[in-house]
């Protein structure tokens, strides 16, 4: 076996070369703890205090078979001296454990010719003939690609500590990152034994001599290090890294609600996880309901006897939810509803980036149903918004739909250690008795709203109902009450967008072209943004975070610019393709609401990669329309 | 109260209700409806028990025996078709001092809501729940239900139901945890309430069907055991549903049975023969899911804030 392997030579290894930011992917067959490698790297780069932004890469299927192109599971860091606000271009490094999962990663576009691809040589010694010819193969056509292809001797190195390589490889990967980027070796070695301290001494032990064994072998036969100085003044202020799941479930138990109801499904339930655990300590539930109808059902039953509960849930299960929603804007019940979207219709792409519930999280509903919709665009905004989702549902008493996604879901990212403030709980129960003479619909003329009676407050007693009612709650099919009541729920929104402010746009004020996102995007869209600018494009953006109400001025900030156009991760026709002309033209949803709200001729650009859209193909877009407008083409007709 | 958080402190001086105080909206079921009769029950039963009407919440979901929480004056739910049960887990999830009554039909219990039916009847919370079965879909006119027998018109089969109909008692004693399942008859008041009473006494989803007629839509399908008393089988045991000595006379089909026995409640439940009235089954050891769902009532503020807190440490870097 130790034949075939060449044997890497010890190299003069160079002083690390300083870079502003770097770009790595560990990837594996799933099972070979590649993800976990990239989580421990991501959060070491972070406590070294780089901004970090993660993607998670994951196969389609649970056990996909090994060594397959498909099969690919693993971790996208970007490292910086600076913020990261998104998954970046092409990978500086890559780290791959077999030659095949690689190929998955080259047809997703994240490699470029130049990357340092390091894979795990000890294929050449497999006894399957077929395997080495596959790999020798796969290592001439990575050459021809321009990679610079380096072998690991993987295996045989992790053979020396570990039975089961499958179980130790990664940590040995951590070990030749760590080297590689100049991270201090005793603070990993606590990082591996907080890690690994539940699974006993012999855990931490094994793993804490794969990591050294890989962190030596890199400083001994590694030639190219690379150091990614910390961000400037990092280590002054108080930072938490997490991913936007769990922001979102910390936000859940620091708005002070007790019950998240939920189904199961992909990419929304890593948030139950999380706070099925920790509600063991904060005092709360998760409820496993046996559907989604049943999840929002019993979210509003809790929410009806008082405590706002929310209830989480992707695409799939917002579609099974739709009656209740219509029935807590009806009712008015509090309530907050959290949608991780993923790729649609229908299964779609369980675990893969999408934006494609905007119109569903509006509209999905018998009849019309306003309600309060909001997309955080950060990871530190999953954890801020559910705190203000609370309180707008109480306030404005009425669902509040939260759109985050995939790549929000699984995406790790730094931020300021939010500093909790006991304001943000719900306040206890009040039951003292309810005013004699006030109806449970008291709608204020002006802002519809109205305060409700809890059950426990003697005096209040009401039956709230799904039926047309006046203010009584009592059943009214009259149509004047209708009209009244249906006014009176619609003019809460108008109320909210009265309290929010018109978004400011990044970049410039005015220019040629306005580019209008939401959602996990942000960071890519500005970073595009900014590379246009320092080109001389006179282009900027805003990035909406309310969509119901919409929020104000945007009309007067789309007239100071002469196109205005959203990007986003889903899907519409292309101007040009065949059949498709300005009749028959599908736009993405948010273009579609923008259209109808400010009667302005927004056009879209928006692609359904299952995967976040990297920056630089956005300004290659955008290149081309302002290189259309600089001869005249496609202006605003708003 | 020491030791209790405000929310859940009782007042010193207890109200007295009359039971007028129960009464909310005119009842606008048809003259001679069953589900009169169950009304009256509750009421009866709140006005007894002096249940504040504050602390009390009856849940449905929607069809001619879900408009009942409009005709208490307690606090109610009038929810959507098949969902009362996951609603009324949820109002009771928080809230283990509020008493929870749900009313549901047999579309809305055995049809589009069976899912949640077994399922609630699993988590076994603190909930009394009433089956109003008339045999038929009365608020939307007349179409088939799961519990219409075969052979009965309807609108959607009028040349008759096609599909043997399923018996709400053996499903609800075939869910895993089900702990107390009863069968009345609306035109027994007396026997109505006293179900109603032990459900009402039982902690866990206490099930009581009611066979509820429907004078409009389905007036002739409980004829034969209103006429014939005989075929209604009285379950008689100390620890079940008994009946005041002069109605019980004029029950003449009687029989003993224990409602810790499962495996004959099943079996009595299975027959084609009678209607048996009565406790089926029983158990108070069943688990409750609101064990559970209450988890964390007791913290204080200051508890949770502290909590909270180091959960936010544990991402600190
Ligand atoms: C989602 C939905 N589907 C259908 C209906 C129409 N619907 C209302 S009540 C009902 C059936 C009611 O029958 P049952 O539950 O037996 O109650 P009953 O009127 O007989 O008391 C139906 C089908 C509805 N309200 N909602
Ligand atoms: S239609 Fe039947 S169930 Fe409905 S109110 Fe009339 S009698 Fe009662
Ligand atoms: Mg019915």
């Amino acid at each position: 076996m130790q034949a075939t392997i060449p044997e890497a030579a010890p190299v003069t290894v160079q002083s690390a070369k300083n870079v502003d930011e770097h770009i790595i992917e560990i990837v594996s067959d799933s099972g070979e703890g590649a993800q976990t490698c990239g989580q421990l790297f991501a959060d070491l780069c972070a406590r070294n205090g780089n901004g970090i932004w993660t993607v998670e890469i994951i196969p389609a299927e649970i056990e996909p078979p090994k060594r397959s192109r498909a099969g690919a599971s693993g971790n996208r860091i970007r490292i910086g001296s600076h913020a990261i606000t998104n998954a970046g271009d092409c990978a500086d490094i890559v780290v791959a454990f077999n030659e095949q999962v690689l190929y998955s990663r080259i047809d997703s576009g994240a490699l470029r010719p130049g990357t340092i691809v390091y894979v795990d040589g000890s294929w050449l010694a497999d006894s399957d003939e077929r395997v080495v010819e596959q790999y020798r193969a796969a290592i001439a056509d990575f050459r021809a690609r321009g990679y610079q292809v380096i072998p690991l001797p993987i295996v045989e190195e992790c053979l020396r500590y570990a039975d089961d390589v499958r179980k130790g490889k990664n940590i040995w990967v951590l070990g030749l990152l760590c080297a590689i980027y100049d991270l201090e070796e005793a603070r990993v070695q606590e990082s591996i034994a907080k890690k690994f301290g539940k699974k006993g001494p012999d855990a931490v032990k094994k793993n804490a001599q794969l990591f050294t064994a890989g962190y030596q072998w890199a400083l001994k036969h590694v030639e190219q290090r690379f150091h990614v100085a910390p961000i400037a003044g990092a280590g002054t202020r108080a930072q938490v890294v997490m991913n936007g799941n769990q922001a979102i479930a910390l936000g859940i138990m620091s708005a002070g609600i007790e019950v998240c109801s939920m189904y199961p499904i992909t990419p929304a339930t890593s948030a139950s996880h999380f706070l099925a655990a920790a509600f063991e300590q904060t005092g709360g539930i998760v409820h496993q309901a046996e559907d989604e109808i049943a999840a929002i059902g019993f979210a509003i039953g809790c929410s009806y006897a008082g405590k706002t509960a929310v209830t989480i849930t992707s695409g799939p299960g917002l579609a099974l939810k739709t009656e209740f929603i219509g029935y807590a804007v009806m009712a008015e019940v509090p309530l907050v509803i959290v949608v991780v979207q993923r790729g649609g219709p229908s299964t779609g792409l369980p675990t893969k980036v999408e934006q494609g519930d905007l119109l569903a999280a509006l509209h999905a509903s018998p009849g019309d149903a306003p309600k309060i919709v909001m997309a955080p665009a950060t990871i530190e905004e999953c954890f801020h918004f559910m705190i203000t989702a609370r309180k707008l549902a109480e306030e404005f008493r009425g669902p509040v739909m939260v759109l985050s996604d995939a790549n929000l879901a699984t995406g790790q990212q730094p931020f300021a250690k939010p500093e909790f403030d006991p304001n943000w709980l719900a306040a206890p129960l009040d039951m003292s008795p309810w005013e004699h003479e006030t109806p449970p619909f008291a709608w204020d003329p002006e802002t519809g709203l109205s305060r409700r009676p809890i059950p426990g407050q003697r005096g209040g007693e009401y039956v709230l109902t799904g039926l047309a009612h006046d203010e009584h709650s009592h059943v009214a099919y009259e149509s004047s009450i209708n009209q009244r009541a249906m006014k009176m729920r619609s003019r809460k929104l108008a109320v909210l967008q009265s309290a929010l402010r018109p978004p400011v746009a990044h970049g410039g004020d005015e220019g040629d072209l306005l580019v209008v996102g939401w959602g996990s995007t942000l960071g890519t869209i500005e970073e595009a943004v900014d590379r246009l600018r320092t080109e001389g494009g006179k282009v900027s953006s805003v990035h909406l975070r309310f969509f119901s109400p919409m929020e104000p001025g945007l009309k007067a900030i789309f007239r100071r610019f002469r196109k205005v156009m959203t990007v986003e991760v889903n899907y519409s026709d292309d101007a040009g393709d065949p059949w498709i002309t300005e009749d028959s033209r599908r736009y993405s949803p948010l273009a579609q609401m923008l259209r109808s709200h400010t009667l302005t001729d927004v056009d879209c650009w928006s692609r359904v990669p299952g995967s976040p859209i990297p920056p630089e193909m956005i300004v290659t877009e955008l290149r081309k329309v302002l290189d259309g407008m600089g001869r005249g083409e496609d202006v605003c007709r708003g | 109260m020491q030791g209790l958080k405000k929310e859940w402190e009782i007042e010193p001086h207890e109200q007295h209700h009359e039971k007028a105080d129960y009464a909310g909206a005119m009842p606008r079921w048809c003259p001679g409806c069953g589900d009169h009769s169950a009304l009256n029950a509750v009421k009866r039963l709140c006005y007894e028990k002096q249940l504040p009407p504050e602390r009390t919440v009856v849940v449905s979901g929607i069809g001619c025996s879900s408009r009942f929480p409009h005709y208490m004056k307690t606090y109610g739910f009038h929810g959507l078709h098949g969902r009362a049960f996951p609603v009324a887990c949820g109002v009771k999830s928080r809230r283990p001092d509020l008493h929870v009554f749900m009313v549901t039909g047999d579309g809305d219990c055995c049809a589009i809501g069976a899912g949640h039916w077994i399922h609630a009847l699993r988590y076994n919370m603190d909930i009394t729940v009433i089956l109003l079965d008339n045999n038929v879909y009365g608020l939307t006119k007349n179409q088939t239900s799961p519990t219409t027998r075969l052979g009965e018109h309807t609108n959607t089969h009028p040349r008759g139901a096609i599909i043997p109909p399923l018996s709400p008692l053996t499903v609800a004693l075939g869910v895993a945890n089900t702990s107390f399942v009863a069968q009345t008859v609306d035109w027994n008041p007396a026997h109505v309430f006293n179900c109603i009473e032990a459900a009402h006494a039982h902690r866990g989803t206490s099930f009581v069907r009611i066979l509820q007629r429907c004078p409009h839509f389905s007036a002739h399908v409980f004829d034969a055991p209103v006429h014939d008393p005989s075929l209604l089988l009285m379950l008689e045991h100390e620890n079940g549903v008994g009946l005041e000595p002069d109605k019980l006379k004029k029950l003449p089909n009687r029989m003993g049975h224990d409602p810790a026995n499962l495996e004959e409640a099943r079996a009595i439940a299975a027959r084609e023969d009678v209607y048996p009235i009565g406790l089926l089954y029983r158990n108070e050891h069943a688990a409750c899911y609101d064990d559970f769902t209450s988890h964390g009532l007791s913290m204080t503020q200051l508890e949770k804030q502290t909590a909270i807190r180091a959960a936010i440490d544990k991402f600190a870097i």
